[in-house]
């Protein structure tokens, strides 16, 4: 008998949480998602009323980072509620059931809803030789995630592998990681890289959905823009040495005591877009930046590929390991300087006949006084 | 007047560049020169090891705003010559850089035979820029272009500008922030090396065919050699 599902409220107020806890509840994700305050009232109708769509959770190739992440959300009322959920429909690592149970609830979620389930990937898929590189319940990742995605209502891909491949899709990418948006094209993609993505923007994520039953506003490369419109740069703390132009040169250094800017050990601030210098990590409490460590640019496409992590210009590939395009530059530079040279030589040599021609038919200083002279004399 | 037969060569005179390719140049030549220093500066900033309070200090910020300001300048330029090449005469016709014809080819291979590997003798006239040097040029504005794009792009993230916003498609289409910086880095050197060999044709030119290659660039004007009667 199918039962009817219950709203969040309900299921907060069965697990003993007061109206007032709800409405703190819904001010603060409201205001985690990036939604103005006008649009509480929203949220806060949406979570009375919807019954919270079913959610899978998938695992491919990854670490479970984002998992760890999500369960360490610093207000663990969210992770309450979405995954208490969760584990009753599907996810590998925190799911009760196991084997073919798990599989049948799987399948179960995903017939009855058709059409309406939140698909979360956590992950990238293999898709050399035919997918084998990861497979669960003997079935290939590529598989599974065309099987799920077909049925889905939009879809989370979790953390840099499942948005861009990260380490698995590192040169040279041996089992062929591919992130979820190349696999899956006829669905809404939610990318949220990191690695981890910070819980509160994971929680952020899902709340926008669930309130407004549809997917936030996304950026160019299908994030969230309001988590990651913005450079880790532009909201660093250290940011006023930069513009002072103070660097740390070494990390044990007279300038990396002081705090100063990291840019020049290889800080990927500037060009890295994520909330880390809002957020900030556990509970607001510090990150990396902050432990004098730089950014390495883990929401970023190809950061592994983009090392050393130490270096503020990347090594060129083909070139060995530290060479960068200023490396590059410099030798061109050089090279160009001496083939000048020897142009030059070259050119006294090989053009002496018109050079000689062109200095024999010059008109000498005498001549023209003389011709002067002779025009006055004419006159 | 007489025919007096002398000697020596007669030359006419010829105005070939006009002014506004003359501004071009010398604009184009400064805002090069003033972004490649300071972009090389913001890709390498100089340690400085300071007592000095931050607040006091925003030396890394002005290298960036004149870098930032220098781009505008140079890009804005660089559209005016392009609808000069339309507009202008002859010698800054668009035509003179796009190799479309085999006359094209023809002078670019006796170019290279002639000035480069200096193997040809048969001398070669041509007034404006020659066709190896037109083809040359052309590959500079795509990389003019390519910086533009590049560093408007990059601009973007931190702007609210409309116009540099015209430019963000650039980094998901080459994989985000940092490729595009490092390309935008890497293509600072072409500029360098650009520069070395332009301004020593320009001298070999000078050097070889007597013709005021360099002051042309300043008051326009060129000498060509009359051909010799009889």
């Amino acid at each position: 008998m199918p039962h009817k599902p219950q709203t969040i409220l309900e299921q907060m107020l069965a697990k003993g949480y007061t109206r007032r806890d709800f409405l703190r509840f819904c001010s603060y994700i409201t205001a985690a998602a990036g939604i103005h305050a006008s649009g509480l009232s929203k949220v806060v109708k949406a979570l009375e009323t919807k019954a919270r769509p079913p959610v899978v959770w998938f695992h491919f190739q990854e670490c479970t980072c984002c998992s760890e992440s999500f369960i360490r959300s610093s207000h663990p009322i969210v992770a309450d509620i979405v995954l208490d959920k969760i584990s009753l429909d599907y996810t590998e690592t925190l799911q009760a059931a196991a084997g073919h149970q798990a599989e049948e609830a799987l399948h179960k979620t995903m017939k009855e809803n058709y059409g309406n389930y939140l698909m979360l990937v956590e992950g990238s898929v293999p898709t050399k030789d035919g997918g084998i590189y990861c497979t669960i319940a003997g079935k290939t990742a590529l598989s599974t995630v065309k099987e799920a995605a077909e049925g889905a209502a939009a879809i989370i891909a979790w953390g840099s592998c499942a948005s861009n491949g990260c380490i698995q899709a590192a040169n040279p990418n041996p089992t062929g990681a591919t992130p979820i948006y190349k696999i899956i094209t006829n669905k809404p993609i939610i990318n949220v890289p990191g690695c981890p993505p910070i819980a509160e923007v994971m929680a952020g994520v899902v709340v926008h959905y669930l309130a407004f039953n549809r997917i936030p506003q996304l950026d160019g490369l299908k994030r969230p823009k309001a988590f990651y419109s913005k450079r880790v740069h532009d909201s660093c703390y250290r940011r006023p040495y930069y513009d002072a132009g103070l660097f740390v040169e070494t990390f044990d250094d007279e300038n990396a005591k002081k705090g100063y800017c990291l840019y020049k050990v290889g800080c990927r601030g500037p060009v890295t877009y994520n909330s880390c210098g809002i957020i900030r990590w556990n509970d607001g409490v510090s990150y990396p930046i902050q432990s004098g460590h730089g950014c390495i640019g883990c929401s970023e496409a190809n950061f592994w590929d983009n090392g050393p992590f130490y270096q503020h210009l990347a090594s060129f590939p083909g070139f060995g390991i530290e060479t960068t395009a200023d490396t590059i530059g410099t030798i061109l530079g050089i090279g160009t300087a001496a083939g000048i040279a020897a142009h030059a030589v070259a050119t006294n040599i090989r053009k002496r006949k018109i050079i000689k021609h062109e200095l024999e038919h010059s008109v000498k200083d005498e001549e023209l006084k003389a011709t002067d002279e002779e025009k006055k004399g004419g006159e | 007047m007489k025919a007096a037969k002398t000697k020596y060569a007669e030359y006419y005179q010829i105005y070939v560049w006009e002014l506004p390719v003359r501004f071009y140049h010398w604009i184009n030549a400064l805002c090069i020169v003033v972004l490649a220093i300071t972009g090389y500066l913001i890709g390498q900033p100089i340690a400085i090891h300071s007592s000095t309070e931050a607040s006091f200090q925003y030396w890394f910020g002005t290298v960036r705003f004149i870098h930032f300001s220098f781009a505008f300048v140079f890009f804005f330029n660089f559209l005016y010559r392009i609808y000069w090449g339309f507009v202008g005469n002859s010698f800054a016709s668009w035509k003179t850089f796009i190799p479309y014809t085999p006359q094209h080819w023809k002078e670019i291979f006796h170019v290279l035979c002639l000035d480069v590997l200096q193997i040809c003798k048969k001398p070669l006239k041509s007034i404006g820029h020659n066709a190896l040097a037109g083809l040359t040029y052309f590959l500079t504005f795509l990389v003019f272009l390519f910086q533009a794009i590049t560093g408007f792009g990059l601009y973007a993230g931190m702007s609210d500008n409309w116009f540099t916003g015209l430019f963000t498609w650039i980094i998901p289409l080459m994989g985000g922030d940092f490729a595009v910086r490092q390309w935008h880095h890497l293509m600072m050197w072409f500029f360098i090396i650009f520069a070395m060999i332009h301004v020593y044709l320009v001298f070999y030119h000078d050097y070889i065919e007597e013709r005021g290659t360099t002051s042309s660039m300043v008051g326009g004007w060129k000498f060509i050699e009359k051909p010799e009667k009889e």
